[in-house]
């Protein structure tokens, strides 16, 4: 195990901020993790770099105490809105850190090319937009091939191009052995990027698994929507849909999903089309965080 | 760790140049020392110094103030800056301690400090020797006077990075600065001015106001200095004390001095949660 947490909590000035948190993180893992603001994704992972220490539990990174010499070694970090010094090029800055990690200050340009920074290389960062930093933020986080990368909101500020690459970035680095620990709250790109999902409600770890396993779970319900031809039969066959502006929408759930289904094709040409829409992870990530709220 | 204090320095010194502390620090130096070369020709023949000692003396009651200022100011930002923009929790996730941290930034700014100090006193110098052919004699003067600035220099260094870790945001580090600089530099003589006046003589004049002198590292580098040189008699105020404290003492208070600074530096520094 890359990352292990048992029963981790910490308050501040008595405001619980994680309530007896246990996880674990393989090797070439993917996970990711998902809350509200405030749900203490950021202080699980300043607690995990020993930035800040930590009331009671046990918290083990690459098999050392978080902070330790040993552990800084082997983990990288992206922080949330990650910044510079405004005076100092990407390129520098880049140098820098490689010569703080021990390695070879050349390798800083083809770092940059790999997060597609090198035409920007030798401007100051106080010229960046956001993308750009958050660019130098993710090459300082590939040097020398951490065994694990806590990544805060790493997408934040990349457009939508940019954030397809960052994400084979990761793949490549996950299919090495890496274990990857992100926040996000871009939902949908962390669907179908990431081996496993934690949610995080007000200090608790309310759900962890794989999506498809949490889609089971929650049960929520799955949502149709039916464009009518014939709008008058549809409605008189489909008396529980509701009309929605031309569209006809029903719900029902997983389990008479086919069912339901079946009854709509069977008005044949009655119906001009037809969209199925599962529960999104909007919804699932709601039904877990409200559930545990209540 | 070399390597680690290195890199940390290089970029310091980097962000330096580009925000034109050096510049700022060099000509301002250069600049003091050439106005104080023209103005101390008047007394030399009067009192029978060498000129170049004449204006050490001048030099050693300017950098009382220059080299303090400009060690605050390149230094109260060192922390609290890295605070504010959000650089610090990024660098302690790096396998760099505090103590490395600061060890670079010390190393970048002294360098600067010292840049700047040898500029100016060495526009001053050759002001003097291209003048008097005795000058030669205060060299020695000049050299003590040089290295004990890097050494004062080192101490508000230290100062100022345990304001900067104190006070968590560049703005209040900027004001306890700025005030403690007018308290160390200028209130605390003041002070000790009324209390020996009031004294009149008294057991605080001989048996407390000497140990305050040496406590304060900007008198124990004025006391030092002035001694060493045997200029007394072309410095005024204080001047007088030095003849009375032995040498050791001062050059004690002003080699312990760094140590203790940025030691209560590095112990402000731990105490910060990024």
């Amino acid at each position: 195990m890359m990352l292990t947490l048992h029963q981790l909590t910490k308050s501040f000035q008595g405001t619980p901020a994680l309530n007896g948190v246990s996880l674990s993180v393989g090797a070439g893992e993917r996970v990711a993790l998902l809350g509200h603001n405030g749900a203490g994704k950021s202080t699980l992972m300043k607690i995990i770099l020993g930035l800040i220490p930590y009331d009671s539990g046990e918290v083990m990174v690459t098999g050392a105490a978080p902070g330790s010499p040993h552990a800084r070694m082997q983990v990288a970090y992206l922080p949330e809105n990650v910044a510079f010094h405004p005076a100092l090029t990407g390129l520098e800055q880049t140098r820098t850190y490689l010569r703080l990690r021990g390695h070879d200050p050349a390798l800083a340009m083809p770092l940059l090319e790999r997060v597609g920074l090198h035409a920007a290389a030798k401007r100051r960062i106080g010229t960046y937009s956001k993308g750009m930093r958050q660019r130098v933020g993710l090459a300082q986080a590939l040097i020398g091939r951490p065994k694990l990368l806590v990544l805060d909101e790493p997408t934040s500020g990349l457009d939508p191009v940019s954030r397809r690459g960052f994400y084979a970035l990761l793949d490549g680095l996950a299919a090495e052995g890496a274990s990857i620990l992100l926040s996000s709250h871009a939902l949908t790109e962390v669907e179908a990027r990431t081996d496993r999902v934690l949610i995080l409600s007000a200090g608790n770890l309310v759900a962890q698994g794989a999506l498809s396993d949490l889609r089971r779970q929650a049960a929520l319900s799955v949502l149709l929507q039916i464009t009518p031809r014939d709008r008058a039969a549809v409605a008189a066959a489909l008396p529980e849909a509701r009309d929605e502006g031309g569209l006809l929408t029903l719900t029902c759930p997983q389990s008479t999903k086919l069912a339901t289904l079946a009854r709509i094709t069977a008005l044949g040409d009655k119906v001009a089309d037809l969209d199925v829409l599962p529960p999104s992870l909007e919804d699932i990530y709601s039904h877990f965080s409200q559930r545990d709220g209540q | 760790m070399i390597n680690r204090i290195l890199a940390i320095a290089g970029s310091e010194a980097r962000i330096a140049l580009r925000n034109r502390w050096v510049a700022i620090l060099v000509a301002m130096m250069a600049l003091f020392a050439l106005v104080l070369s023209a103005a101390g020709s008047a007394p030399t023949g009067v009192l029978g110094a060498d000129r170049l000692s004449v204006i050490v003396a001048s030099l050693t009651s300017l950098s009382v103030y220059l080299v303090p200022l400009m060690a605050l100011l390149m230094s109260f930002d060192a922390v609290a800056g890295e605070v504010e923009r959000g650089t610090l929790s990024l660098l302690l996730t790096y396998p760099v301690s505090r103590a490395e941290v600061l060890a670079g930034k010390l190393l970048a700014h002294l360098a600067i400090l010292t840049l700047a100090v040898a500029v100016g006193y060495g526009v001053a110098a050759a002001a003097a020797l291209a003048t008097d052919h005795e000058a030669t004699n205060g060299l020695a003067a000049l050299w003590r006077l040089m290295w004990s600035s890097v050494l004062l220099g080192a101490t508000f260094l230290g100062v100022g990075y345990a304001i900067s870790a104190l006070a968590r945001r560049p703005s209040g580090a900027a004001g306890l600065a700025i005030g403690l600089w007018l308290v160390a530099i200028v209130l605390y003589d003041l002070g000790l001015l009324a209390a020996v006046v009031a004294d009149n003589g008294g057991t605080f004049t001989s048996a407390i106001f000497p140990y305050t002198l040496l406590a304060n590292p900007a008198d124990a580098f004025r006391l030092f200095n002035l001694a060493a040189s045997q200029a007394t008699s072309a410095a005024a105020g204080i001047g007088g004390a030095a003849s009375t404290i032995p040498i050791w003492q001062s050059l004690t208070s002003i080699a312990l001095w760094p140590v203790l600074a940025l030691a209560i530096a590095n112990a402000a520094f731990r105490k910060v949660t990024p």
